[in-house]
């Protein structure tokens, strides 16, 4: 499906996007994951990527440093020859009412989710040009759409990777690149396994089908999206949430 | 000057289909031998592989007719 391919996923040591990274091995794509820190996970990760036949490679990147993203994106069409893949998916929260939010808070935030997301796009704009193709996915979330309490940065960071999305979608149409977004629902991952139970609970009341999800249900719409099967599509957000936010 | 203005024409015939005898040391990229934005983009990848040298975006931008090109081709090269 994807053999031959070389995917790019950024957050890919743990959570979604671990299950993301593992899921487009098994599809066929050789696989690079930009971690922040957590090594051991990160090769984790990696280990599960070879396990299933394909390449993998760790590379610890700052994504909302622009020097070590462009060096990392080198060193992936150095090693792989081509990237025909990026799936922005590196997030952090740093959750706080808007009246306590402290601006570091906010900075932060901003700059993993949202200019995280500018920065690798724009360094793989380049190589799929020459490759005359490419897929971007951002891994954009419902409390973007919805909006959430206590997560006025994070929800703006998943906000605006939706016009982030839309935009580069139309720069890059007309060059056999697509460009969408995925907005998970209530993912159990470790950012969502800190949540307290009353608020889970009251959380899994407001999901249509009534359970949350896991990282393979966002795994599976990537794949879905970077395969031929996804090529008619550009510039959505695709919402994999359970029925809890309908357009 | 002529070689290089040879391998300019080459290039930007086969990427932006128009007419040899358009593309003169005036001609502007956009207005006359009408790129957009990301052929533009297109054109100067391809003009890095040709002639091996990197156009950063400042200079990049600064590029608009085929002579502008040439120009900066034969300074850095």
């Amino acid at each position: 499906m994807l053999n031959g391919k070389t995917a790019v996923v950024t957050g890919g040591s743990r959570g979604i996007g671990r299950a993301i990274a593992i899921t487009l091995a098994e599809a066929g794509a050789d696989i690079v994951i930009f971690y922040a820190g957590n090594h051991t996970a990160a090769e984790e990760t990696i280990q599960s990527v070879r396990e299933t036949g394909r390449q993998g490679l760790a590379l610890k990147v700052d994504v909302s440093d622009k020097e070590q993203v462009d060096a990392a994106l080198k060193e992936v069409v150095s090693t792989f020859g081509r990237v025909d893949i990026l799936v922005n998916n590196a997030g952090i929260t740093r959750d706080n009412l808007l009246m306590r939010m402290k601006e570091d808070e906010w900075d932060q935030v901003i700059a993993t989710n949202l200019k995280g997301a500018f920065l690798c796009t724009k360094a793989v704009i380049r190589p799929m040009l020459k490759q005359k193709g490419g897929r971007i996915i951002n891994i954009s979330s419902v409390v973007g759409v919805a909006g959430n309490p206590g997560q006025a940065n994070y929800v703006a960071a998943k906000a605006g990777l939706i016009g982030l999305t839309k935009t580069t979608a139309k720069e890059l149409a007309s060059r056999g690149i697509t460009v969408n977004a995925i907005a998970p629902g209530f993912i159990e991952t470790d950012m969502t396994s800190v949540l307290d139970e009353a608020l889970k609970e009251q959380m899994r009341s407001e999901i249509p089908l009534g359970y949350y999800g896991t990282p393979q249900d966002i795994a599976e719409a990537v794949k879905f999206l970077a395969s031929d099967s996804g090529r008619y599509i550009t510039g959505q957000t695709i919402h994999v949430d359970g029925g809890m936010v309908m357009n | 000057m002529a070689d290089t203005l040879e391998r300019v024409k080459k290039i930007i015939v086969e990427r932006l289909d128009v007419d040899e005898a358009e593309v003169t040391l005036e001609a502007s990229i956009k207005e006359d031998l009408g790129a957009d934005s990301l052929d533009v983009v297109d054109l100067i990848m391809e003009l890095e592989d040709e002639f091996e040298l990197e156009i950063g975006d400042d200079e990049a931008a600064k590029i608009s007719t085929v002579g502008d090109i040439v120009e900066y081709i034969n300074k850095h090269n």
